[in-house]
């Protein structure tokens, strides 16, 4: 069993008492909602007569639904309009702070709650969606929950839980040039698989996790869940520090000593025991792709999609039924396979970085024709800081849309979907069959930067090279 | 789909009925569910909508519409069902198809809360026992089949498997304890204290 690691000391600190049934009540600090995964919890605690138990630790956005192209009232779908009054109905009733659109604020929650300063060392956080473990990049223990956990939340802000042992990932070494975040994250993935996080939380920790920024981090911990950890974390550091000083619900100046000092405090002991541990060496990975219909199923833009005899005899069927969606054939090369969408965006890589990290691929390029390209900022103000920059303007001479924030391609709940058996490439997380909106449409994910590359030449293809000739 | 079929209440301890055989690993509640299914402000009409995209492409060979399956509550499956988002649409619209207990190999952990808040129990076994179930109930029949959690069997009318639950959820299905919000506010003084004490909500105050 784990101990002195930050997960058990967050955990002890929020335990309020042992169930019956065995599980922990946990106490959550901060519940984010959004219009999909709560307007049934309100109904549940609407009719068993409860309030929400402390909406000021309450926060809500909307993101999935939201058209990016014209977002004007009422939404063209209705079903989405009717989603978003609910949840609009529902933050008035119960006294809950709502980012809606236009309040400078809105966007995708992962995105919008670290920006806020809302996200911090020490807390528990909970969201009715599975990337709530993006929060986890500021050493908070957080994790996606189900509605009926969203109204037991609401209800009693705490949660009924069991606690996860704890896998420390160790990552040796630095990323080199081109390769980023999303690529050690598939890599991570690849390596240790979609299932192997099952009943763990994973702590992301080595030389090649401290070098990284905030939105780095955030990028890594998103995914977690794409490796079966229902949360991922890293230890707050000065780097996570520098990052919340001065955001508006930061801690204040008087307190800002007393809060790092108890963050510090936090962070995993020296001799702290982990239920297992891997290293990883983190210099060696390459620009990573997934070619199948799992996030585990990605090689390096270097390498030959793998062959069925070659692959553990329980991966098999699993890749077959892959080849098959995917339409793909094994052995051949992933390099040059031409894409039909390049979607930038989500709340693995649709922050500022990311954006910048594209247009720096993009700039006085143009992307190949007959693909469709499309940004999409993960919040209001991810558009808004990157626009003072001009990144909109890069994009768009480049040939891609520029668009409003929310989840969009994502996921696909909003009219930004994929046609018949189109390749996306995108920097989202999740290559599901159908996942970007059409039951036969195929899904690549990959960094920001490949998705630029991507879109330049109309096929999957190595960023590196494009950086050494710019 | 059951017609108005009624939701699982208080203790559970066994489920009777036909079951119904979903085979493949890792299958993810985008296939349960696909998202454009997800908007909606009620549950209600999702059970119609479970594995709409197979169902789509099997054009009326998918178990969930084969005419001797209609009306199965008991899903047999394979490996880490349930992967993928933490939507509770997923078990949601298998709850209202019809389905009141799962039987696989494993779960992914989400799901299996997911099912467990609304009283549908998810019991594992061996694959070779989910392989032999799935066949017996393929090849002989798929009536009177009953999963008894006192017991942590699975029988048909001639012979019977082992099955296996945590002692946790398992004990919450058979006291009636699953519904879970009543026991947490049972405990509104511990929260309040649990909150005197968390710093972040109490100016960071050294703690002594
Ligand atoms: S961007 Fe995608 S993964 Fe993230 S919250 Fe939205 S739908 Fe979920």
């Amino acid at each position: 069993m784990s101990s002195g690691t930050l997960y058990d000391k967050v955990w002890d600190l929020h335990r309020v008492t042992e169930l019956p049934g065995g599980a922990t009540q946990l106490f959550v600090g901060l519940h984010l909602i959004h219009e999909v995964t709560s307007p049934q919890a309100f109904s549940a605690i609407e009719e068993k007569g409860l309030k929400v138990r402390c909406p000021k630790n309450t926060i809500a956005t909307v993101d999935h639904i939201v058209p990016t192209i014209n977002q004007s009232r009422p939404f063209e779908d209705s079903l989405a309009e009717e989603m978003l009054l609910t949840l609009e109905a529902n933050c008035k009733k119960h006294g809950i702070k709502f980012f809606g659109i236009g309040s400078g604020s809105q966007g995708i929650v992962h995105v919008i709650a670290p920006e806020l300063g809302l996200t911090q060392p020490g807390m528990t956080i909970a969201c009715g969606d599975s990337h709530t473990s993006t929060h986890g990049a500021f050493g908070a223990i957080a994790f996606g929950i189900g509605t009926s956990q969203v109204r037991d939340v609401l209800a009693s802000q705490t949660l009924a839980m069991t606690k996860l042992k704890v896998r420390r990932i160790w990552l040796n070494g630095k990323l080199s040039d081109g390769v980023f975040a999303k690529d050690l994250i598939l890599h991570v993935i690849r390596l240790l698989g979609v299932k192997a996080g099952v009943g763990y939380a994973y702590e992301f920790a080595g030389p090649a996790i401290e070098l990284l920024s905030m939105e780095e981090r955030m990028t890594i911990c998103n995914m977690a869940i794409e490796g079966g950890a229902r949360c991922g974390y890293i230890n707050p550091d000065s780097t996570t520090f520098r990052y919340l000083k001065g955001r508006i619900n930061a801690p204040s100046k008087i307190k800002w000593k007393d809060a790092v000092n108890w963050w510090l405090s936090l962070a995993s002991d020296q001799l702290a025991v982990f239920d297992d541990e891997v290293k990883i060496d983190a210099s060696s990975i390459a620009p990573t792709v997934t070619w199948g219909i799992t996030p585990g199923q990605g090689i390096s833009i270097e390498e030959q999609l793998p062959t069925i005899d070659s692959l553990d005899p329980n991966e098999r069927p699993i890749a077959k039924e892959a080849f098959a969606y995917m339409k793909l054939k094994p052995g051949s090369s992933i390099s040059g396979l031409p894409v039909d969408v390049c979607f930038i965006g989500s709340c693995t890589n649709g922050r500022l970085s990311d954006l910048q990290a594209a247009a720096k691929i993009l700039k006085g390029k143009k992307i190949a024709s007959g693909v469709k390209a499309f940004v999409v900022p993960g919040s209001e103000k991810v558009a808004k800081d990157a626009e003072k920059e001009g990144l909109d303007i890069i994009f768009r001479s480049a040939g891609f849309e520029w668009r409003k924030p929310g989840c969009s391609m994502c996921l696909a709940m909003n009219p930004d979907k994929l046609s018949g058996a189109e390749i996306s490439a995108s920097s989202s997380n999740r290559n599901f069959k159908g996942r970007q909106g059409s039951s036969t449409g195929r899904t690549l994910l990959m960094s920001p930067s490949m998705v630029a590359a991507a879109a330049i030449k109309g096929e999957v293809n190595d960023v590196r090279k494009m950086l050494k000739t710019n | 789909m059951n017609p108005e079929p009624s939701f699982p209440l208080g203790i559970i301890t066994q489920i009777r009925g036909k079951c119904i055989v979903m085979r493949g690993s890792d299958i993810d509640t985008d296939r349960i569910i696909p998202a454009r299914f997800l908007k909606c402000v009620s549950f209600q009409a999702l059970g119609e909508a479970v594995f709409a995209d197979d169902r789509t492409q099997l054009k009326g060979e998918h178990p969930f519409d084969l005419s001797k399956n209609q009306n199965a509550s008991i899903l047999i499956v394979n490996e880490n069902f349930g992967c993928g988002s933490s939507r509770e649409h997923a078990p949601q619209a298998l709850l209202r198809w019809g389905i009141r207990a799962i039987i696989g190999q494993s779960f992914a952990e989400i799901f299996y809360g997911n099912c467990l808040a609304l009283g549908i129990p998810c019991v594992t076994t061996t694959e070779a026992d989910i392989l032999q179930i799935q066949n017996t109930i393929n090849n002989d029949s798929n009536e009177n089949w009953s999963l008894n959690l006192t017991e942590l069997k699975l029988k048909n009318p001639y012979r019977s498997w082992d099955i296996k639950m945590n002692q946790g959820p398992l004990e919450m299905l058979i006291s009636g304890n699953w519904d879970i919000t009543s026991q947490l506010l049972n405990n509104d003084k511990k929260i309040t204290d649990t909150i005197k004490k968390v710093p972040y909500l109490n100016n960071f105050i050294p703690i002594k």
